[in-house]
This record gives C-alpha cells, sequence and structure tokens, in this order.
C-alpha cells in the first residue's frame, strides 16, 4: 500500500485541484442559460438545439443501444435537421469514468454511431453527420457519482 | 586506483562519444555471496544493506557532481525496494578516504553488505566517473568502471552506475538508465489539455513533446527508444500517429476511415498493432511500417481494444468485448487461434505482455474498485497487486521487474474538486507501491526500453 508520505502528496494536490478547479461551470447547462437572452437563440443554432429540441441522449452502462427513452431526443433532432437542411453536425460520443481509457474511446464511437443511426434512419443525410469518441475524456459532469457517470453516458450532437 | 589497469573503451563509449573506458574487473568473477542474489520469484527479499559515500573529486566543480551522483545511485537503490541505503550518519570513514582505499571493518560493523566509491574529475566540460563495487564481507571488488560524458549528463552517468550495481548485485539486468513517456494534464476536468511528456524514471528532466494545442493520448516506446506511437486529437481526428523524438516530426500512421488508437511496436520495431473502429466495431490491424501496408487481424463482432505482443512476437494480448464484457484474449500473431484467458470476477482491460514473456499486466475492474494485476499468458496464476478508486494503464520496466501505471482520487463534488490522476510505481511482488511526482496530473505512462 501507499505509504503516509505518499497519502500526504495526494492530499496536496486535492486541495490544489479544488482550488484550480472552482471556476469550472457545466457546460451543458452552461451553453443554453447564456444563450436565452430577450431575443431567444437563433434558429438552427447549437443554443436553439439545446433549448427546444435536447442535444444529447444518455446511455445505460457499458451500454450502445439507444433507450427507449431517448429515442424521441433524436427523433426531435431528426425533425429539427430537416428543418434546417444547411445545418451540419458532429455526434460526440462519450462514456463515464468507470472504465478504461482505451476501451471507453471505442465505446464511445459505438454510441455516437448508434444515435447517428438514427438520425439517419429520421431522414437526415448521413453526409450531415459526422462522428467523434472522446471517450471518458470530456466529462460533462464533474462528480464522481453515480448520477454524474449517468450524465456523462451520452451522445451529443454539436452544430459545426 | 591503479589507473594502469584501465583497459579498453567499453560498449558504453559509443553513448557517451566514444570516451567512456572499462576498468577491469578485480575479483570480478570472485565471491559475491550467492546467498545475496536475489531470487526474484519470491514474494519479497529483505533489502540488501549498502553504502553510498560521495564520490570524491578534485575540485570543488568536481565534489559537487560527485556527491550529485552518489545522492542519484542511492535514491535509484532504495526507491528499487531491494536495496536498503545504509545512513550516511553512521559512517565512520571518510568517502575521500574510501575512494582511496576502503576500510572494509568501518563498513562492515555499520552493516553495510556492499559498497560504492568513486572519484569525479573535471576538465573543461568533461566529466570523468570512475566507480567501484565492492563486496564488504570478503573485501573484495566486485566491479570497476570508468564512465566519461559531457558534465551535462552526469545524471546519465548516475542511473548507469546503477544498473551495474543492480545487475552485479541482484543478478538481473537494472532499469534506472530509462525513460518514461506519458501525458500530461492540466486544467479542470471538462476542457483538460493534455501533453506528451517525457521523463527519466526517477521523473528527472522533465519536457513537453507537443504544445496542448490538440489532445495527446496513449504514448508507447519504440524499441529503439527514439520513436513513439500515440493517439493524436490534431484537427479534431483522432488518429494513431508517429512521434520522432530526435526530429520532433510528428506523422499520421495508415489511412483509416474511422478512429484510430491504442497502438504497440511490435518487439522488432518493423510494425505497429493497433485498433480501428468500424461501424459497430472495433478491430486490430497491424501495420508495416516500411511498406505501409494495412493488415487487419480480427473481426470478431465486438470492441477489440488494446493489442500488445508477446515479447517474441510470436502472439498477441488484447481486450474484447466479444463475449459480453471485457475480457482478455489471445491470439497468433497472424489472427489465428484466439482464445480467452481472463476468467475472474469482473472486467479486464490494457493487457500488456512482460518484457521477460512470463506474465500479462492488466486492469481489472470489479465490484466498483479497479485493481492493476498479473496471471500468466494462458490466464493461470491472476494476482493482484494494487486497488483502488481508480487505477489503470500498466507498462512493465524494460527488465519486467517492475510496473508504473496511473491512479486517480475520485471528484468529491459536483465541481470536480479532488480529482487528480497520478503515476505509480509498484514492483511486480505486490510491494513498493510509490508515487512518482510530475509537475502536473498525469496519465498513461510507458517505460522505455535500457537506453544503452
Amino acid at each position: 500500500m501507499l505509504n503516509t508520505k505518499v497519502m500526504t502528496a495526494f492530499a496536496a494536490l486535492a486541495l490544489l485541484a479544488a482550488c484550480q478547479s472552482s471556476t469550472a461551470d457545466n457546460a451543458a447547462t452552461g451553453a443554453g442559460a447564456a444563450a436565452s437572452t430577450s431575443a431567444g437563440p437563433r434558429p438552427g443554432s447549437q443554443e436553439d438545439l439545446v433549448a427546444n429540441v435536447g442535444d444529447r441522449v444518455f446511455f445505460d452502462t457499458d451500454e450502445s443501444s439507444i433507450r427507449a427513452d431517448q429515442r424521441s431526443v433524436l427523433e426531435r433532432q431528426s425533425a429539427w435537421l430537416a428543418r434546417y437542411p444547411q445545418v451540419t453536425v458532429q455526434l460526440e460520443g462519450h462514456a463515464d469514468e468507470r472504465g478504461t481509457r482505451e476501451y471507453n474511446l471505442a465505446l464511445g464511437q459505438r454510441r455516437a454511431n448508434a444515435a447517428r443511426d438514427v438520425l439517419v434512419a429520421g431522414g437526415t443525410a448521413g453526409a450531415r453527420i459526422s462522428t467523434i469518441s472522446y471517450g471518458k475524456d470530456r466529462p460533462a459532469a464533474l462528480g464522481s457519482t453515480e448520477d454524474a457517470w449517468a450524465q456523462n453516458r451520452r451522445a451529443v450532437t454539436v452544430v459545426r | 586506483m591503479d589507473e594502469a589497469a584501465i583497459r579498453q573503451l567499453s560498449r558504453r563509449a559509443a553513448i557517451f562519444g566514444g570516451a567512456a573506458l572499462g576498468l577491469p574487473l578485480i575479483g570480478a568473477r570472485a565471491t559475491f555471496a550467492q546467498s545475496s542474489v536475489v531470487d526474484i520469484t519470491k514474494a519479497r527479499t529483505d533489502p540488501i544493506p549498502i553504502a553510498v559515500p560521495n564520490f570524491a573529486g578534485g575540485s570543488e566543480e568536481a565534489q559537487r557532481l560527485g556527491q550529485n551522483i552518489a545522492g542519484v545511485i542511492q535514491t535509484n537503490l532504495r526507491n528499487s525496494g531491494l536495496f536498503r541505503p545504509v545512513d550516511r550518519a553512521a559512517y565512520i570513514q571518510t568517502a575521500e578516504a574510501a575512494a582511496q582505499t576502503p576500510r572494509f571493518q568501518d563498513w562492515r560493523v555499520i552493516g553495510a553488505q556492499a559498497l560504492t566509491t568513486g572519484r569525479a574529475e573535471v576538465s573543461g566540460d568533461r566529466l570523468r566517473v570512475e566507480f567501484r563495487l565492492w563486496d564488504v564481507l570478503p573485501e573484495t571488488q566486485i566491479q570497476g568502471t570508468a564512465f566519461t560524458a559531457p558534465a551535462g549528463n552526469w545524471r546519465r552517468i548516475a542511473h548507469l552506475i546503477s544498473d551495474v550495481i543492480y545487475e552485479r548485485l541482484l543478478g538481473e539486468k537494472g532499469y534506472f538508465d530509462t525513460r518514461v513517456v506519458y501525458v500530461a494534464e492540466t486544467g479542470p476536468r471538462d476542457r483538460r489539455t493534455r501533453r506528451l511528456a517525457i521523463m527519466d524514471q526517477d521523473g528527472e528532466n522533465q519536457r513537453y513533446l507537443t504544445d496542448g494545442s490538440f489532445a495527446a493520448l496513449t504514448p508507447r516506446f519504440h524499441p529503439n527508444a527514439q520513436q513513439i506511437a500515440f493517439m493524436s486529437y490534431a484537427r479534431n481526428e483522432p488518429r494513431v500517429y508517429l512521434f520522432n523524438l530526435d526530429s520532433g516530426r510528428q506523422e499520421v500512421l495508415g489511412t483509416f476511415a474511422g478512429m484510430t488508437l491504442s497502438p504497440r511496436f511490435s518487439p522488432d520495431g518493423r510494425s505497429v498493432v493497433l485498433s480501428s473502429t468500424r461501424g459497430n466495431d472495433a478491430n486490430i490491424y497491424i501495420v508495416d511500417l516500411g511498406s505501409r501496408r494495412e493488415r487487419q487481424l480480427t473481426s470478431g463482432g465486438g470492441l477489440d481494444v488494446s493489442p500488445c505482443y508477446s515479447p517474441d512476437g510470436s502472439q498477441i494480448v488484447f481486450n474484447s468485448d466479444r463475449g459480453g464484457d471485457q475480457q482478455l484474449y489471445v491470439m497468433d500473431a497472424g489472427g489465428g487461434g484466439v482464445r480467452r484467458i481472463s476468467f475472474g470476477r469482473g472486467r479486464y482491460a490494457t493487457p500488456v505482455w512482460s518484457p521477460r514473456g512470463d506474465l500479462i499486466a492488466f486492469t481489472r475492474i470489479a465490484g466498483g474498485q479497479f485493481a492493476i494485476g498479473v496471471m500468466r499468458p494462458d490466464g493461470s496464476g491472476e494476482r493482484i497487486l494494487s486497488e483502488g478508486w481508480g487505477m489503470e494503464g500498466p507498462t512493465f520496466a524494460p527488465n519486467g521487474r517492475v510496473m508504473m501505471y496511473f491512479r486517480e482520487t475520485p471528484a468529491r463534488d459536483a465541481r470536480g474538486s479532488g480529482f487528480s490522476s497520478r503515476l505509480a510505481s509498484i514492483d511486480i511482488a505486490g510491494f513498493n507501491e510509490r508515487q512518482i511526482v510530475t509537475p502536473t496530473d498525469a496519465s498513461d505512462p510507458a517505460w522505455s526500453p535500457l537506453l544503452a
């Protein structure tokens, strides 16, 4: 096991990290909130998607199939994309921190693909959709709790 | 010192511009007690008590370097967990006198079994270090070697001497003259900057290899230690790249349409094995570095990632969820004969073959805990070495005796406060777990081969 000296070092780092991250906000809620000014979000923009459609779907642990309760989000996204045919999007696949980095990169890709397949089935041209995986390396929720992990197992549609 | 005894250039001369000299091994084959050779298959051995007085020096500069070198040697040996440096306050004979002629009873009485003495000389930019290793009980010299290098390379000399001591007293190659490439992480959790960084195995000589304009992950050394394969998010297209340490040049590897990840060089250095995603699968490919031809090895229907060659190049271990959850599989290097080797509780990941060939290290996730462990290549003899909230990515030192990996501490709150990721090392017998100090958070360590 680690000796006490090492533990002290870990603790000191933890304190440092606490100072650094005090300015961090939640990217997901932040984007939506910042955009909802008097005029409302510009139609066809990311802010519009977040505020009026929903930009993300969530997955069960170690799963990449679209949950029944998430499918309607993607169907709304399909309709929204049909309304703005000039918009292209990137689907970002993500995983929670309870897996290894390399496997989670592949898992995130599979989640992005699963979401894309629903959009394509809903009529969006495949050429308008690219995919990328960030694995566990770009969490939306920064905590280490079940709730945070549930928010981080996601595919996010990003207007390019 | 008998200068006349100095003879011929050693193999190490090449590293230091042809200037290194080898002293003959006076009584080298003689009598170091057989019992002091550590049986590394034993779970734990008593560390060897060794005295490492400062190396003497004729000038102030030489004295300073002599002190520095002895300090690095002592730290290396202590950190291995296999040596116990004798408290310097207990020394009876002075370092200067010991460098002339050791008075063995003075070292025996304070409990030292082995003694190193040395002398540093500086002329211009050149540093010359003579070092001798003594067996205190029979009063014999085990080794005598001289190294010459630019004075700025004094750490390298200290590491080479440490490896000589390790090899002569333990009967196996050391690992001190090595480097570690890793991912240096800064910034908040959701917007981290991830840069490749390289350092000596003891955490010194830190240097960034990439500038942070794109994320860099999972670096691995070429067997010649001059090239690194890694995953880069340059141009927002995650692909495996090669990085040349001499020129700093980066180039994408392969023409894959999808993401490529988890690269490792073959033991002969002629190809890279990696994983590429396509549709809902990830499959394992080999890219020949000469012809750049790609060859697909797996198509098992699932996510096949983290391939790693056996040191003889005949087999590949990898991670796959083809059976439902993540497990370890071994196949022939041509892609045939796939068999599952992990059957314990939980998910298994990041397999890496020991340079000795006798073990495969892995990450295990079970019961909400992560662990680092080893098993034999047929899956038998599983042992967990360390367990905690988060840890992954073992990498072996070139002698297969020590592993490095990264350990994470969980966030305490919804802002991510308290989360950290640091490097740690452990003896494969499961003792001497130590944090490797890095300037920033760190992940994905990869140990180089011996540099000399």
